[in-house]
Parts: C-alpha cells; structure tokens; sequence
C-alpha cells in the first residue's frame, strides 16, 4: 500500500484506468439528478395544476410569504454555488488548505439558509398557515379557504423537500471536509468533490425555481 | 481452447472464495448480490404466494366463509403488494440481470459496486417496513393505496406500507441507473452497441422506466403520507383536493411498471430462442429497439387505468389509441421471435419449454390488454375478473414464466450444477397447464361480471371459480418443483462445465461458476452477436465439443 501513488490507490478493480472510473461516476450523478428533476417534478405538476384550479387561493397564499426572507436566501444558496465552484477547483488544482476553506463557507451558507428557512416556517405556525387543525386563514377574496391550505400543503411539501436535500448536501460536505483534511483528494483524483459539487448545484437551482413559483409570481396580483 | 482447462480444475471461483457469512453480507461482487436478491425474492414469493392461496380457498365457495371481508381485503392487497414490490420489480433485474449485464458486456463487476449493494439493503429495509405493516394488522387500500381511502379510512398501517415501498423504490432507481451507467461505459473493447445482446437491450430499457418512473412513485407515497400524517389536502376532496390526481401520478409510475416486470423478461427469451434454434434472432435492430419503444410508449398510456374514474372524454380517446401503439412492438417481439424459430435446429431443452409458454401466455396477456385499451370495452370489463385475468396473464404468465426461463438458462452458469432435465420439463408442463387453468376462468368469470375484490360471489360462478382454485394448486406445485430440484442440483446435479448449451455470448466463455473477476483477462469482441453459424461451422464445432 504504502508505494502505492495515490492516484492508482484511488483506481476501483473493475475500472481500467481512472478516467473511466470518473466518466462512470460523472454519468451516474447526472442520471441521478434526472431522477430529482422527476422526484420534484411531481410536485411541481401538482402545484401548476391547483394554481390553475384556485388562481385567487394561490394568490392570497403567496402574498403571505416574506420576500425580504425569500430573497435572502436566494442571495445565500446563489453565493454556496459559488463557493462550492471554488472548492471543486481548489480541489483540482490540489489546493487542499484553500479545498476546506471553501466547503467550509458552503457549509455555512448552507446552515444560514435552513436557519432562515426556519424562521419562516415558525412564522407560519404563529399566523396559523400550517395546515392541520390548526390552520386558519382570514382573507376578503372570493374563495374557499381550504384552497389555500392546498397552497400551503404545497409550500411545505415542496420546500420541506428541499431543505431535506440541503440536509443531505450538508452530511456530503461535511464527509467531503473530512476526506479532504485526511488528504484523500489530489489533482488526479478529486471525483467526489465534483460529484457533492454536482448535487449541490441541482439543490440550488430548485430553490431558484421555488423562489418565484412561491413567492414572486402572485404577489403584485389583485386578486 | 482455455475454457476446457478451466472445467477440469478445481478453481476459485465466486462461490468457494470465501465461505464465512460476513463475505457474503459485506460483499461488492455483482454475482453474489445477485444470489442475495435471489434468496430474498423467493422468500417473499412464497409469502404472497400464501396469500394467493388463502384467496383462491375463499373463493372456492360463493359464501364468505372462510376469512371474514375485512380479511379478504387485506389478503389481496398483501399479495399485491408482497408480489409487485418485492418480487416482480425486483425479480429479473436484480437477480439476473445483477448476475449477467456484467459477464454478457465482459466486465469484472457493475459501475458501482458498492451502490449495488447499498440497494440490496435498501430493498431489505423496505421490506422490512412492509413486512412490519403485514404483521401490525396488514393493509386493505388495495396495492394501489387510492385516495381518499388510504389517506383517511383505512384502520390499518398505511404509513409504515406506503413508507416501506418509498424505501424498495430506491434500491429500484440505483439498480437501474447501474445497469445504464454499467452498459454505457463498462462494455469489453469491441463490443459495440449493435453487437450487444438482446437481453442488455432489454435491461437497459426497463432501467430506463426505473430511473424515470420510480421517482414519481416517491413523491406520490411521500404525499399520501404527509396527508395522513398531517391532513395536508392535496388529495383530500373535502378539502378542495383532487383525489384524480393521486392516480395521475400514481399510474404514471405504475404502468411503466408493468414493463419494468415485463422488458427484463423479454430480453431473456430473445437470449433463450437464439439459442435453441441455433440462429441469429430475426431482425435483431428490431427486437432491441422494441424494448426502447415499449419504455417510451409506456410513458404515455397511464390514464387508461382511470376511464372509468372521472377523466374528459376526450383524454380517454387518446389514451386509448396511445395505448394500442404499444401493442406495436410487443408484436413485432413476437413476430421476430416465431420467425427465429422457423426453420431453426430446435432442440426442446427445458428452458425452450418455458419460452414457448411464455410465448402462449404473453400473447394472450397481451392481445387482452388491447381488448382493455378500448374504452368501450374496457367500460364493460372494469373492476373485474376480466383485469385480474388480464395482468396476471401478463404478470405471472409471462414475466414469472420468463424468469423461470432464465433461471433454467443461466442456473448452470451461476451454480455450475445441471438440474434434471426431465423434473424442468415436467414443472414447465405444470405451470402452463396450472397457470391457463387458474386464470383463464377468470377471463369468463370477468366478462360474465362478477366483480374483483369481493369475498363472496353469486353461486352461478362457483363452477369457474373451483376450476380457478384447482388450477392455483397445480400452478403452486408448478412453481414449487423448481426450488426442489434446483436445491438438488447444488449438490447431486452434473457437473456443467463452462458452456452446456453451447451457446453464444460472453458469459459462457468463462467457467461455471464464474470466478470472482469474471475473466481471467478481459475479452476483446471481433464477432457480432449471435453468431451461432459460426459457432456450429464444422471445424469450431469440434472445438467447443473437446
């Protein structure tokens, strides 16, 4: 083992040679991010299907939302993508000082997000917009209020499942900080920064279509 | 040739590298999940093989008298669900599709190994969770858990279900994205897409649906729980939710399904004809592109589960006719198939045996699916035996027919024990009789309207349901044949040697079993699938015979 380079350590037995190994793993994370992309698709048919049945419900539902927060966070993931690019490329150029820098502000930026998100959702629960027996809402609007709850069913459904997979993503960083302090990546071998780095990108661009779908789409309307 | 040195030797192979338990649970060889996945499938269709029986026995007599209603729900949605979760997905794909996509491509193992076997142990915690459900009072939602029933009424343990198919779901997804990632980049120098066999054409297409299909299934399951869990309404009329589209999303997962049971089987029987016809199959660009044309089809014909359930019109017409375009490529399978056999050197081994019921039975599955794809027909027939008869054609008739094909085929491979030939031919002949007379009835019984999932019936159908209850008995002793003798094969059966049936493709160029690595160097392709005149030419003959 010892006069082993890292770079052939690194080869799995059932791979020629380590590009190869890499396409594999490249091809199978994107393959598996194309089963996200159905996993939320279904929420995203189910949303686009009630908002065409209860348009005045999903406008009321989403004037309820905190923009300034949405915003925030917005702001946040957008700069976590950033730093995760700057840890791939740390990684690649074998920086690893820099590598940990990096996945530790994504960490960060990561936390900060479900730590807001927390925040709105306890700012749910006072204003009784979770749905349940304790859901409650006042409006003036021509509606059914139980079509708003279906709004918030929605809500939670889709960003309780994204910040699931901001957790998972979190668990991944961190396994990758551990990795990368123990001196596990090189130039030739960096795969699973990139893959994390992969994952992490889809995670944000859900939010980026969350975001507007929830917040910004129905605000200015007059219901 | 080497292959004849390696059948006198006593060498290492997959099976005697390592006996200790710990070697097999901690494992990353494909060979051996897949005798994992095996041994947990037969387990589990033994379970729903029980309940099978304990509704035929029920029906014997038109009173309800032996299990009470409530009962009798939970039996059939037990078997369903015991049987299409946790056999029939798993059945072909996992078990030799595991075993063979790598020893047919010339790899030493799947992409991801240890992917492999993390899903293994995700099937096993599924199940457990489905097992748990099963032991906690059951489950009587039907395995289609429709709403508003499974979110609001049912008494019994819709969540720990409905969580332990989520869980199976995945070990579904990273099976399927293994077989792909594996045929895309793992193939052996020369082996070029066109040169591949029929039965990784047809893995890579239910993996296709797999990847695609399953994940919807998720969040479906994800929904229905939290509306359980915490009365969110999506699927909740009374509160403004649309019951509609929980079978939207629900069937948009579950009819591929039907092909992710069915295309693994299908791509056997290519392998087992061209064998025992000695003979390229018939329009090989055909066959395989079939499989990626029933994957695809196979996404658009959902709604036909729902004409009766409140859909336009409109929707039902073109679902309708979507659904006859996948009877296209089924067909040209068939075709292609019998004009295989024409004019080859058949040999009537048993796993040919196998194939010709399949062949029957597919048929007949599949021609009922047309009759059912008509709206106007399929009006009459809703909700009733005709269904059942339809997809246990279709299910049982052709995907289980198939796997046991292919068991028969590649059992020499995997064990490097023959089976006795004559039991194989026998329990063959016992399916196809058992399995015809089991559901065939019911095809009558349908069209004479007795309804499914009820206990009790009209005494007019007692004489059909009898023969239906006589037929279960002999099919059960059909499928219970084959675990004995191939159970007596492991330790009386001959010796295989590398290549029994002398046929072509990669996974017979190695020993029986094969060892840990598959081959002993990679082997480079120059020859096109198939090539069994080649194979048989005079002067190869003489070869493989020494």
């Amino acid at each position: 083992m010892p006069d082993s380079t890292p770079a052939v350590h690194n080869l799995k037995h059932h791979f020629a040679d380590l590009e190869q190994q890499k396409d594999s793993s490249t091809f199978a994370m994107w393959l598996f991010l194309v089963t996200e992309i159905m996993f939320f698709g279904g929420l995203f048919a189910a949303y686009l299907i009630y908002r065409l049945y209860y348009f005045n419900a999903w406008v009321a539902g989403s004037q309820t939302m905190e923009i300034k927060l949405g915003a925030i966070n917005t702001a946040v993931l957008i700069c976590s993508s950033l730093t995760m690019v700057l840890a791939v490329h740390s990684a690649k150029l074998g920086n690893r000082k820099l590598t940990s820098l990096f996945l530790i502000l994504t960490l960060v930026l990561g936390f900060t997000f479900l730590g807001v998100k927390a925040v709105e959702y306890h700012g749910h629960w006072e204003h009784h917009e979770v749905p349940g027996a304790n859901f409650h809402f006042e409006h003036e609007g021509n509606f059914d209020p139980n079509q708003v709850q279906i709004f918030f069913s929605l809500y939670f459904a889709m960003t309780g499942m994204h910040a699931f997979h901001m957790i998972i993503g979190g668990g991944l960083l961190l396994w990758l900080l551990i990795s990368n302090l123990r001196g596990r990546f090189s130039t030739e071998y960096n795969t699973p920064v990139e893959m994390v780095g992969l994952y992490w990108h889809f995670v944000d661009l859900v939010w980026i279509y969350l975001f507007p779908l929830l917040y910004l789409i129905s605000h200015h309307h007059n219901g | 040739m080497e292959t004849t040195n390696l059948s006198t030797e006593k060498k290492t192979n997959y099976l005697n590298a390592d006996y200790s338990i710990k070697s097999w649970l901690l494992t990353t060889d494909h060979k051996r999940i897949g005798l994992l996945y095996l041994a947990s499938i037969t387990v589990f269709f033994l379970l729903g093989g029980i309940f099978a029986m304990l509704i035929r026995l029920e029906l014997l007599t038109p009173a309800g008298d032996l299990v009470l209603a409530d009962t009798y729900n939970k039996l059939f949605t037990m078997h369903g669900v015991v049987m299409i979760f946790l056999f029939l997905i798993p059945s072909v794909p996992a078990v030799l599709g595991n075993f063979l996509v790598p020893l047919m491509i010339g790899a030493k193992d799947l992409a991801m190994p240890k992917l492999n076997l993390a899903s293994w142990y995700i099937f096993i915690v599924g199940a457990g969770f489905i097992l748990y459900a099963i032991l906690t009072g059951g489950l009587d939602t039907g395995w289609t858990f429709y709403t508003p029933y499974a979110t609001t009424y049912s008494n019994t343990n819709v969540v720990s279900a409905a969580l332990g198919v989520f869980i199976t779901g995945f070990s579904s997804i990273f099976t399927g994205l293994n077989i792909i990632v594996t045929v895309h980049k793992m193939r052996a120098p020369g082996l070029t897409w066109r040169r591949l066999p029929l039965f990784i054409w047809a893995h890579y297409a239910a993996s296709v649906i797999m990847v695609l299909g399953t994940p919807v299934l998720a969040i479906t399951i994800v929904l229905v729980a939290l509306e359980r869990l915490f009365h969110f309404g999506i699927f909740d009329a009374r509160l403004g939710g649309d019951p509609l589209l929980f079978q939207h999303l629900f069937w948009f997962y579950s009819h591929p399904a039907v092909y992710i049971m069915v295309l693994p089987g299908m791509g056997i029987i290519s392998e087992i004809i061209a064998c025992f016809a000695r003979k390229r199959p018939f329009g090989y660009d055909f066959v395989a592109m079939s499989s990626i044309a029933i994957a695809v089809l196979g996404f658009l014909v959902w709604a036909h589960h729902m004409y009766v359930a409140g859909i336009s019109t409109y929707a039902a017409m073109i679902f309708s006719l979507l659904t006859f375009f996948v009877a296209i490529p089924s067909a040209v399978k068939v075709f292609n198939w019998t004009a295989t056999l024409y004019k080859g050197s058949i040999t009537f081994a048993s796993p040919l045996l196998y194939v010709f019921a399949y062949i029957g039975l597919f048929m007949v599955g599949g021609l009922t699916g047309v009759f059912l794809a008509a709206v106007g027909i399929d009006l009459h027939v809703t909700d009733t035996y005709f269904v059942v008869a339809h997809f246990h054609y279709v299910m049982v008739g052709a995907s289980v027919t198939a796997f046991l094909a292919g068991m028969h085929f590649w059992w020499p491979k995997i064990t490097g024990k023959m089976y006795p030939e004559f039991a194989a031919k026998i329990s063959g002949l016992l399916v196809f009789c058992g399995f015809n007379l089991t559901f065939f009835p019911q095809f009558l019984l349908g069209y004479l309207g007795m309804p499914r999932r009820y206990h009790a019936y009209p005494p007019e159908f007692q004489v059909l349901n009898v023969l239906s209850t006589a037929g279960a008995s002999i099919l059960a002793i059909g499928f219970l044949l084959p675990m004995l003798y191939f159970a007596w094969s492991l330790r009386y059966g001959k010796d295989a040697g590398p290549n029994p049936f002398n046929a072509a493709g990669l996974e017979w160029q190695t020993a029986s079993p094969p060892p840990t690595y598959n081959f002993e160097e990679t082997p480079v392709v120059t020859w096109e699938a198939y090539n069994y005149d080649e194979i048989d030419s005079p002067q190869k003959g003489v070869e493989v015979a020494g």
